[in-house]
């Protein structure tokens, strides 16, 4: 199953980003060949609407699921209207992860907030 | 003459001034642009009264002319619209209303509803016409009630006061922008000293002649009228801590209809803003 990762760096030893529409990177991973690549968010810095703009690339990028520590409501809308699931992940190694998402321990994230917009 | 009335923090006194000096104007407009908790009408009291609806556009897209060249989601700025399983998902609240996605759609597919976001509220209450905006709950954005607030008028010789939102953030300076004059409310607090300085820094990037009044004054030092002396702040006004007014304000009373003190005291800030708008008019011809 092909899988997208908010991640701190480009590397498998890097940890989980704790933002989802602000992380520098996602890895787009591939849980049955091991396939491992790593996509630049390109809204990492904008001013507003980042996590829509992420949640576009996530879909593009055809994954079926999302592992991520949290995930504003907006960018939930677009990644439930491509049908793409999403996991909460534990702790901060993406590795840990990776492999407690094979294991099956990973939970579907049901806790979205309402993002952190600011005025405008 | 248009007045704003601005401070950094909620609770300083902007409502209070706003509110008492077109009272004690003989011909003025009260415009209320603290769009999210306007407030000004409780003391007011207007009667025939007319509410306005405000609404915005919003872009929808129909679906069968729609071809997924996706030229409307790259131009977003904002990101307010993104393509999912061959359809465009709008994100209403993150919309700015620019309308540049229906202009660069090739194929016509967009085009554009109203959605109504909040209203105005006009009547008139003795000597002031009181004009209150009203921001539905849940919206995102005031810019656009305090926008059509401001296009009322144009109100040629009345004085026009204009009660801001507090903060200095896109609504404020929404508010201000016309404004020939910015009057800063402080009080003698840390707090207070270091949002009026947020504000004062505003006022200077719109290059608005500026002064302040410092509220609920107290004996001891204030660090207030401590920035305002550094910073080159013209203090207008010293309005001490005062507990007959607070009790008239906690009553939704209007000071100045209520004593002739004062009465007195307003007249007499609002003698002075006039001055320094005058001053300023003269010294920029």
């Amino acid at each position: 199953m092909k899988v997208a990762i908010p991640v701190d760096d480009v590397s498998m030893d890097t940890n989980i980003c704790i933002s989802f529409g602000r992380t520098p990177y996602f890895l787009i991973y591939d849980t049955e060949t091991s396939d491992a690549m790593f996509l630049d968010n390109s809204g990492a810095a904008i001013q507003g609407g980042a996590g829509i703009k992420a949640a576009q690339a996530i879909v593009d990028s055809n994954v079926e699921a999302l592992l991520t520590p949290r995930c504003g409501e907006n960018a939930a809308e677009v990644i439930r209207a491509a049908n793409i699931k999403i996991y909460q992940t534990k702790g901060n190694l993406l590795r840990d992860n990776l492999q407690a998402f094979s294991d099956g321990e990973l939970e579907l994230l049901d806790d979205i907030h309402e993002g952190f917009h600011g005025g405008k | 003459m248009k007045i704003a009335v601005l401070s950094g923090k909620g609770g300083t006194g902007k409502t209070l001034l706003s509110v008492n000096l077109a009272a004690a104007a003989d011909n003025s407009v009260y415009i209320d642009c603290d769009v999210e908790e306007p407030n000004g009408h409780l003391y007011f009291k207007p009667d025939d009264v007319i509410t306005e609806k405000v609404s915005v556009w919003i872009p929808f897209a129909e679906e069968k002319k729609c071809i997924g060249c996706r030229k409307c989601v790259d131009f977003c700025k904002f990101n307010a619209l993104a393509y999912i399983k061959s359809s465009l998902l709008v994100f209403e609240e993150i919309c700015h209303s620019c309308g540049g996605c229906v202009l660069f759609c090739p194929q016509g597919a967009l085009s554009e509803r109203k959605k109504i976001i909040g209203e105005i509220k006009h009547g008139k209450s003795q000597n002031t016409t009181v004009i209150t905006g009203i921001l539905n709950p849940g919206e995102a954005s005031g810019i656009p009630v305090i926008s059509t607030l401001l296009d009322n008028g144009p109100h040629d010789n009345q004085v026009v006061m204009i009660d801001c939102p507090p903060g200095s953030s896109c609504s404020v300076m929404e508010s201000i922008k016309d404004a020939d004059y910015c009057l800063l409310v402080v009080e003698p607090t840390i707090f207070g000293v270091h949002n009026l300085e947020m504000v004062y820094e505003l006022v200077k990037l719109f290059g608005k002649p500026t002064g302040a009044v410092l509220n609920k004054c107290l004996t001891q030092t204030n660090p207030a009228e401590e920035f305002c002396s550094e910073s080159g702040i013209k203090v207008l006004s010293r309005i001490p801590f005062d507990q007959d007014l607070g009790l008239l304000s906690s009553n939704a009373i209007i000071a100045v209809r209520e004593a002739p003190r004062y009465r007195e005291l307003f007249t007499e800030l609002l003698n002075l803003i006039e001055q320094e708008v005058q001053h300023e008019a003269a010294a920029n011809s």
